[in-house]
């Protein structure tokens, strides 16, 4: 075991470097996502008229709906993690598998969501549906939708793997004491990723609607 | 015939201990790593360089001399593309950073070692898609993508190489994590902040940049890729998007990047300046500090790439403040090197010599960096040669010089062999000559209203044109003989002794090259850095109070 | 090889900050090169001069201070300098002569006010200011007039400005200067300024399907915009504005915008408000009938004609307004 302990001086060395680097790394993804909603920022001011047409043509419900299976998502997550911290295995992985099943339906919904905004020839482009005056920032708008709900969705994906990828590790290893740390590490993201959520709620849903 | 001492430490070392393509290709080992990186950005800068011999072989004749407008326009945008964020960006931190970093903090490794694997092959990947879409097809929007052109109005080959540049990201941020977790983490016992050379102070500004800024570089390409592709988007006018939005995000990136690029070249400066004037670095903690400011005022300055650009005026005048104010910290560095200079015992050999070409022709890129800061200069020369001219100072003169600096400073404990000391100082001054032969004329070029980008001029610049390709021709043989004595050097370089330049620093207190885990024994570290009383005199005891500031 | 001429008083005012900026970077060159050499003898390892104690030990804050402090200053004042020759160029002087400039990959089309028209061509007289209203209709260009030292991106879908008072007459040139495609070096074209008469006898020379303004004209009845702006004489009932804002004196006016935010009427919004696009765009309400966008409808140069036009149904306030002069008056 010890020379996989390499560069650290313990396995609490070891771990603690691992959160840290989890937390740099969604600093860095604060950025990424800090970018695109610099866009909503600017047109949301220039071209209110517009963009407030686009929102008020997303599907609160669905969202609201998605809101709540990502929140409770991530309570459930949380569950897990204490469940592990308490060498619960069995605990671990039917959090685990609850919290990634809430993530598989928010996407499936989303996926509807999409489904039916393409058919009502949403998607900016010839042939946008929303004509007249504010064509042109429902059409930013819809770009800025489709984008960061394809990146979030895209992070969603990668989160339920991590997740899948925990509970095989955790499965695996029944018997022998139980490393809580890849448990938390991915916690950490799942969390960051329903964080990203709850901003983009508003700004796609809520924002301009009255 | 028993193996002597010398033959056993090369055998007990990273390099020869596991000799497989296999075990290099999966090495965890950082200092292996960082040879994988070091190959790997050597071929990129030749193919970079092999586009700007061409460049300025075109530029000879003012009607252009060997390439249509189409080629010419894919060539400079593959130069800038390829040298910027596949051999500057990554340069410094990835081969000598890290190799050096867990050496200077006494560690056997970097935090995440695999990490620090993925993060090559994702850098290869890059290169790969780069390449692909470069010469497959080609692009003709110059390395800046600027909107409608890149996504309405190009035939080239954007998705491949904006891909490419996507995941050049993800290499870069990955490296930041591992240094900035790894600074903070594996500091041998003893080794305080304080006493951190000063090489780790800046690559730590390096990779805050990295973690930082990048993301928002890719974001701004998935935006462009996604206009591209669809046609559609949030920068496209016809919809009343705003094409200055992506100049904004692009340079929130890109200058911070300029920082990347240099930063890291300054930590070697301090390195080498220290070890070949025998002396600590004076004002040790305003240089230290001075890289966390660039660092940070770096992300407040991008608005200066837009002075014409049609932004607001109160806009142009604070950036061009902050600008100014961006370029004090470096200014402060420029001053200390020369102090650590005053009362040392000087040597020059070829590290040295590099340094100081090094301090010469970043201060030229310095001093001209204030024309483009000041408002009304900035109109006239923005978008000229004066501007190529500026940042080649910056960026080739400053940045390859300083990394030249470095290789041959730790050439010897990263192959335990000597370069030829001879062909190191010719080679040195061939650079500091023909670089500036090649971007001095640019400076005139620049002011006369040469506009950059052009594949043909009017014939009244075709003196300094003809001048700047001449350089480049010594520039040229300036690249060439370093590649091939080190290639020789490898094999049949004199063998270096632990410490040859008698410098202070954990990495000199092992063996050359190091063995595969780095220390034997953990290393514990009692003395500042660059205390050179306690390297001498091995036997006083350390000094009380810290000999600088 | 001929010195670069300085062809406005700006130009030259640029030249002498640019002396300046030289002189201070000639200073600091200077001294860092004799330092590092001065150094080397000194201290180069067998060099012959002894070394006394006294030049080794020093304490270092103060330099540092001293250094940082100086270039500070030194950095503040090159700021203010070159700041204050920048803002002037948002202050167009009134009365200017008001060219229209369009980029097009890869030329530069120019109309007068006068109607007349030329590509990669530019006319002036000497001495007398002049206002470029500088668009694309395709990617971002940039107008660069060296002999003037001055420069200005050119965007599509929107005005910028850049004007200047040529102060030498001659022949030179002028450069697309924002790479904008594979063309760009061939976007380039000549800057000619004529004596007063000789440009009046070029205009005269110049053929031209009747003034700028004109051609506005025609289009504004043309395109039905007559049809609810009022601009005697030509609407129905001159009164009615119920359906529309009148025309007439509209331009360098104030108005009040959707949110309640005061908006100067020039040539930016006024060619905004035509195709819908930015702030311009809300400005409908209020109005019976809701105006269509003029978008793909009207090219540029359509534009600017219109634009003209309307300029001349303000005759106390149609010259010397820029787009930016607006911003710049705002912070004065």
């Amino acid at each position: 075991m010890s020379e996989h302990l390499a560069p650290y001086d313990s396995p609490q060395h070891r771990d603690e470097t691992a959160i840290a680097g989890m937390w740099l790394f969604l600093a860095s993804e604060i950025l990424l996502f800090g970018g695109l909603f610099l866009i909503f920022v600017v047109y949301s001011h220039t071209r209110a008229a517009g963009w407030a047409l686009g929102v008020r043509h997303t599907s609160l419900t669905i969202g609201g709906i998605n809101t709540a299976l990502l929140l409770t998502s991530s309570m459930v997550y949380t569950l897990g993690v204490e469940a592990a911290r308490n060498e619960n295995a069995r605990g671990t992985i039917l959090a685990g598998l609850g919290a990634a099943g809430l993530g598989v339906t928010f996407l499936c919904l989303k996926g509807w969501e999409w489904h039916t905004e393409l058919d009502e020839h949403l998607f900016p482009g010839p042939g946008f549906a929303l004509g007249g005056l504010q064509a042109g920032g429902a059409q930013l708008f819809y770009s800025f939708y489709f984008l960061s709900t394809a990146l979030h969705g895209l992070h969603m994906l990668v989160g339920i793997g991590l997740i899948a990828w925990v509970c095989l590790r955790v499965y695996r290893g029944r018997g022998a004491s139980l490393r809580v740390l890849p448990v938390e590490v991915v916690g950490l993201y799942w969390s960051f990723v329903d964080l990203v959520w709850v901003l983009l709620f508003p700004v796609l849903y809520l924002i301009g609607r009255v | 015939m028993a193996p002597t001492p010398g033959l056993q430490i090369m055998q007990r070392s990273y390099l020869w201990q596991d000799g497989t393509v296999r075990s290099w290709l999966l090495t965890t080992d950082h200092k292996r790593i960082a040879l994988l990186y070091m190959a790997s950005i050597t071929a990129f800068f030749v193919l970079g360089s092999f586009g700007a011999a061409l460049i300025r072989l075109h530029l000879i004749s003012p009607t252009g001399a060997i390439l249509s407008d189409e080629t010419y326009s894919r060539m400079f945008t593959m130069h800038g593309i390829v040298m910027v964020w596949l051999f500057l960006v990554p340069s410094i931190p990835v081969t000598l950073g890290n190799f050096l970093v867990p050496l200077m903090l006494g560690a056997k490794d970097l935090a995440f070692p695999r990490l620090n694997l993925i993060s090559w092959y994702l850098f290869i990947m890059a290169g790969a898609l780069v390449v692909y879409g470069l010469f497959r097809g080609g692009l003709e929007t110059g390395w800046t993508f600027y909107t409608p052109l890149s996504t309405d109005y190009t035939q080239g080959r954007v998705l491949p190489v904006v891909a490419g540049v996507f995941l050049s990201g993800f290499s870069s941020i990955a490296t930041g994590v591992n240094f900035i977790i790894s600074i903070h983490q594996l500091r041998a016992p003893g080794l305080t902040w304080y006493r951190l050379p000063l090489m780790l102070w800046a690559l730590y500004a390096t990779s805050v940049i990295f973690v930082l800024a990048t993301p928002v570089l890719s974001i701004t390409l998935l935006l462009l890729a996604f206009e591209h592709f669809f046609h559609v988007g949030v920068f496209d006018p016809a919809l009343g998007g705003d094409p200055l939005l992506f100049q904004h995000l692009f340079w929130f990136y890109s200058h911070p990047a300029v920082y990347i690029m240099i930063l890291p070249g300054m930590g070697v400066v301090s390195e080498v300046v220290s070890t070949f004037c025998h002396k600590p670095v004076f004002g040790y903690r305003f240089v230290a500090w001075s890289s966390i400011s660039i660092a940070a005022i770096g992300f407040l300055v991008w608005g200066h790439h837009m002075f014409v650009a049609g932004t607001s005026l109160y806009a142009a005048v604070v950036f061009s403040m902050l600008s100014f104010l961006v370029s004090v910290p470096s200014a402060i560095k420029v001053f200390n090197w020369l102090g650590t200079m005053h009362g040392g015992a000087i040597r020059l050999d070829a590290p040295m010599l590099y340094a100081m070409g090094f301090i010469g022709l970043f201060t030229v890129g310095g001093l001209t960096g204030l024309f483009l800061a000041s408002l009304a200069s900035d109109v006239h020369l923005t978008q000229t040669y004066f501007v190529v001219a500026h940042f080649h100072y910056i960026m080739v003169g400053g940045m390859v010089s300083a990394y030249f600096a470095g290789l041959h400073y730790w050439w010897p404990k990263i192959t335990g062999r000597m370069y030829p000391e001879m062909w190191g100082r010719t080679a040195a001054a061939l650079l500091f000559f023909g670089f500036n032969l090649t971007f001095f004329p640019q400076f005139i070029l620049g002011y006369e209203g040469m506009p950059r980008r052009y594949a043909t001029y009017p014939a009244q610049f075709q003196v300094l044109n003809v001048l700047s390709s001449a350089g480049a021709s010594i520039l040229a043989l300036a690249y060439i003989l370093p590649l091939i004595y080190f290639t020789w050097a490898l094999f049949r370089g004199a063998r270096a002794t632990d410490n040859p330049w008698q410098a202070t620093g954990l990495e000199w207190r092992i063996s050359s090259p190091p063995p595969v885990e780095n220390f034997i024994t953990p290393p514990v570290v009692t003395h500042e850095a660059y205390d050179y009383a306690a390297l001498d005199h091995p036997d006083a005891a350390p000094r009380a109070e810290a000999p600088h500031v | 090889m001929n010195w670069l001429p300085e062809a406005s008083a700006h130009a030259s005012r640029v030249d002498i900050l640019l002396a300046g900026l030289l002189l201070i970077s000639l200073a600091v060159l200077g001294l860092v090169f004799g330092l590092m050499m001065l150094n080397i003898i000194r201290f180069r390892v067998g060099s012959r001069v002894p070394v006394s104690a006294e030049t080794v030990a020093h304490k270092s804050w103060r330099f540092e201070i001293g250094w940082t402090a100086t270039t500070l200053a030194v950095f503040f004042a090159l700021f203010v300098w070159a700041a204050r020759l920048y803002v002037l160029g948002f202050q167009p002087p009134p009365g200017a002569i008001q060219i229209y400039v369009t980029g097009k990959q890869w030329m530069w089309k120019v109309q007068y006010p006068g109607g007349q028209r030329e590509i990669n061509a530019l006319h002036v007289p000497l001495g007398r200011p002049v206002q470029l209203l500088l668009t694309s209709e395709d990617v971002i260009h940039d107008f660069s007039i060296p002999v003037l030292r001055i420069k200005h991106d050119v965007l599509p879908g929107r005005y910028q400005s850049l004007w200047f008072i040529a102060t030498q007459a001659g022949a030179f040139r002028f450069y697309c200067t924002q790479f904008c495609g594979i063309g760009h070096s061939r976007m380039t074209g000549t800057l000619i300024v004529l004596t007063p008469t000789d440009y009046a006898n070029w205009l005269g020379r110049t053929p031209a399907s009747g003034s700028l303004a004109t051609k506005g004209e025609a289009l504004f009845i043309h395109n039905g915009c007559s049809g609810c702006h009022v601009s005697q004489p030509y609407a129905p009932d001159a009164d009615d504005t119920s359906r529309a804002p009148s025309m007439v004196g509209l331009y360098g006016s104030e108005i009040t915008g959707a949110d309640g935010q005061h908006i100067r009427v020039d040539n930016a919004f006024l060619h905004d408000a035509i195709l819908h696009i930015g702030p311009a765009h809300g400005q409908a309400a209020g109005y019976a009938t809701r105006m269509p966008s003029y978008r793909g409808v009207l090219g540029e140069e359509d534009l600017a004609a219109l634009i003209a036009y309307l300029q001349t149904l303000s005759p106390s306030r149609s010259s010397g307004m820029g787009v930016s002069a607006v911003s710049a008056r705002k912070g004065n």
